[in-house]
């Protein structure tokens, strides 16, 4: 019986064995950019019930994180503000706007707004706000300038990765007590945070878990 | 058989004295090789083989089975537990790694130091090899218990941003061992195209012609072809060289990194290496032997192939012999109560008698191979393969749990006992393993063919002209 493949056939074999590399670098490439926080978490921003505009309620009307916030610095939970903190000053303030139908509505029934959760931390990490803000971790290095965001979205990855490359370094992140809550608040140069960091993980004696079960407890 | 016809430059006497035994016998020739290995893929599948390969195939489901079982249950289906968390699985692996030492010893090694009795064995022992480093990597893997989660072993980046603990020897043993099977298997089958070559040529149906025309990947025996071939089959001999040595090593690295008294020992490197070749030479020989006799190879694996193979293992279980006395030598000499105890524990404790039988398969049965008629007599060395391939295994049981049972702490310590699934698996994998050999010699040239040719007289360009090329073989 004569040989079945011709000559050319020879040249079937290296271009099998590109086509599957090249294939493969694209599948790898392609799982580890859409596949990854980076990009599946990153930019999310769902359509709230109440279109609440931080920008507007932080940088221009001045308030603090923790008046609507206000356990964040005592709790492992940073508080979802209830209805009764907005009322607060919107008895008074655009009493009638129709954006503000589903909080009147919720004042009413006493069932609290159904607020989109935007970050979630999975349930097999344990993660404390109190212990970060206390020690000079930003709500903006984890959220975001939340500040400048008139529609609030997920701003950081939040991945296992993200969060080790601040607990293997925190001296390159983390700013005095008072400058938490200043979202805007930046060391004048890269040295200078440095310099900072190391001063204040050296004070504070900040020695964040880079083991198994510094978070999952 | 030495009788000869042309006239030689030496005395009679001396020349009969400095020649060497043929290693291929009645003056077969090119044809009598490609028909006769050839025919052995070629022709109806025997009955036994059908019986042999479905019994050892439902050998091997049982070990699907039980590692289906363990993934659905638990880790706990074995009988390990503190303080002997490795046990049989352990066992198992370092026993089949080690089998796999022979084929790249074989192939490697004695390509380079030029010795031309591998030919005949080489395919065949290569093949065991891959067999037997397959079974291995079974069991580190469900070992862990989520398999599902092996791939953490493997560097790549993920969102965990976790990276391998690069000091443990566990993860050196998933790089060697991966490197190994790959580098193995890529010099396996590059010696394989040209006898793949020769079936698809002799192909008589539209499907041999096909699946031996792909993998014989467009071979034609061209001088340029040979050239490439010899040059690539050099250098992955050249690659494989130091992984005979260093896997085993690494292997032992499992252990002599530890700080646990009988396993931080220096010697374990060498011992091990030592340990692995002894073993596997040991299983070469259990496969090779009823194969010879099935297939009636007996010109192609002579008297003189077997006895060289005997006294590699009696060279290697003396080596091995010494290593243990050494071990209970420097356990007295270093003064050290615990390491002391390990090994006065190991030789009188509750596993005397797998130290027993370590001792009595590996040190002693191989002495039967320093007489001449225990070499040539077939019964004597399978009697004392069998009792190697035992021997090996008890081996890595005294050490894994014979170290682990008893350890600093008196009130931890402990007794291993394998449940059923243990059993079976261990067993499942060795069906897995003679399945394995069994498809391997119905479907290829379980002998190299054209490197046997290469080593027959007819192949010396000087053959038949003076006294490079002596007709040694009539």
């Amino acid at each position: 019986m004569a040989n079945i493949f011709p000559r050319e056939a020879n040249r079937v074999f290296p271009q099998i064995v590109i086509g599957v590399s090249l294939v493969g670098a694209i599948v790898v490439g392609a799982l580890w950019y859409y596949f990854t926080p980076k990009y599946v978490r990153v930019g999310y921003m769902p359509v709230q019930p109440v279109a609440f505009n931080h920008e507007l309620h932080v940088t221009q009307l001045g308030l603090d994180c923790r008046y609507c916030h206000q356990n964040v610095e005592r709790s492992a939970n940073s508080t979802i503000p209830s209805t009764q903190t907005c009322m607060a000053c919107h008895q008074n303030v655009k009493t009638d706007s129709p954006k503000l139908a589903a909080l009147r509505e919720s004042w009413q029934t006493g069932l609290p707004v159904r607020w989109v959760r935007v970050h979630k931390a999975p349930d097999f990490v344990y993660f404390n706000h109190s212990a970060h803000v206390n020690r000079g971790v930003s709500c903006a290095h984890c959220h975001g300038a939340v500040n400048h965001m008139p529609v609030l979205y997920h701003d950081q990855p939040q991945s296992m990765s993200w969060c080790l490359e601040c607990h293997r370094d925190p001296a390159a992140k983390i700013r005095p007590p008072d400058k938490v809550f200043d979202l805007d608040w930046r060391a004048p140069t890269p040295e200078a945070q440095r310099e900072l960091g190391a001063k204040l993980v050296k004070e504070w004696g900040v020695n964040p878990p880079v083991t198994c079960a510094g978070c999952h407890r | 058989m030495m009788s000869n016809d042309t006239p030689l430059t030496m005395p009679d006497a001396a020349a009969e004295m400095v020649r060497r035994r043929p290693l291929v016998l009645h003056g077969r020739g090119y044809r009598w090789i490609t028909e006769h290995i050839s025919g052995i893929t070629e022709r109806r599948a025997p009955k036994w083989w059908w019986f042999a390969t479905v019994s050892s195939g439902l050998l091997a489901l049982l070990a699907a089975a039980m590692f289906t079982y363990l993934v659905a249950t638990g880790v706990g289906v074995w009988g390990l537990n503190q303080p002997v968390s490795w046990a049989w699985d352990i066992t198992n692996f370092v026993f089949w790694i080690g089998i796999g030492h022979a084929g790249t010893l074989i192939s490697a090694i004695l390509f380079l130091t030029r010795q031309k009795w591998r030919t005949s064995i080489n395919r065949s022992a290569e093949a065991m090899t891959l067999f037997a480093v397959m079974c291995a990597g079974l069991f580190p893997a469900f070992h862990v218990g989520r398999v599902w989660m092996v791939w953490f072993l493997a560097p790549v980046p993920t969102p965990m941003g976790v990276w391998q603990n690069f000091r443990s020897p566990l993860l050196w043993d998933v790089f060697a061992v991966s490197t190994y099977f790959t580098v193995s298997i890529i010099f396996w089958y590059t010696g394989l195209v040209p006898d793949l070559a020769t079936l698809r040529d002799r192909a008589k149906t539209r499907l041999r012609k096909m699946f031996f025309g792909i993998f014989a990947l467009g071979w034609r025996g061209s001088n340029r072809q040979w050239r490439h071939y010899e040059k690539a089959y050099l250098v992955l001999a050249g690659i494989s060289t130091p992984l005979v040595l260093s896997v085993h090593s690494v292997v032992s690295f499992d252990f002599a990194v530890s700080i646990l008294p009988s396993w931080h020992t220096t010697i374990f490197p060498p011992y091990f290496v030592a340990g692995a070749i002894f073993g596997g030479f040991a299983m070469v020989l259990t496969l090779l032997l009823p194969a010879r006799a099935i297939f009636g190879l007996h010109d192609l694996i002579t008297p003189k192939h077997i006895d060289n193979m005997c006294k590699i293992i009696l060279l290697t279980g003396s080596i091995v012999g010494y290593a243990y006395t050494m071990e209970f030598f420097i356990a007295w000499y270093s003064g050290n109560p615990f390491e002391r105890f390990a090994f006065y524990n190991r030789a009188t404790g509750p596993y005397q008698w797998a130290f027993l039988g370590m001792i009595s398969c590996n040190v002693l049965a191989p002495q039967f191979f320093w007489f001449k008629r225990c070499r040539r007599n077939l019964w004597v060395i399978y009697g004392v393969v069998m009792c190697v391939n035992a021997g090996m295994w008890f081996e890595r049981f005294v050490i894994i749990v014979g170290g682990l049972h008893r350890d600093f702490l008196p009130s931890s310590w402990g007794y291993f006992k394998p449940t059923w699934v243990d059993v079976c698996t261990f067993a499942g994998t060795i069906g897995f393993f003679v399945f394995l050999f069994l498809i391997f010699i119905r479907f290829l040239p379980m002998i190299t063919m054209f490197e046997v040719k290469a080593i027959l007289p007819e192949a010396n360009p000087h053959h038949g002209h003076g006294p490079g090329g002596r007709e040694d073989r009539r």
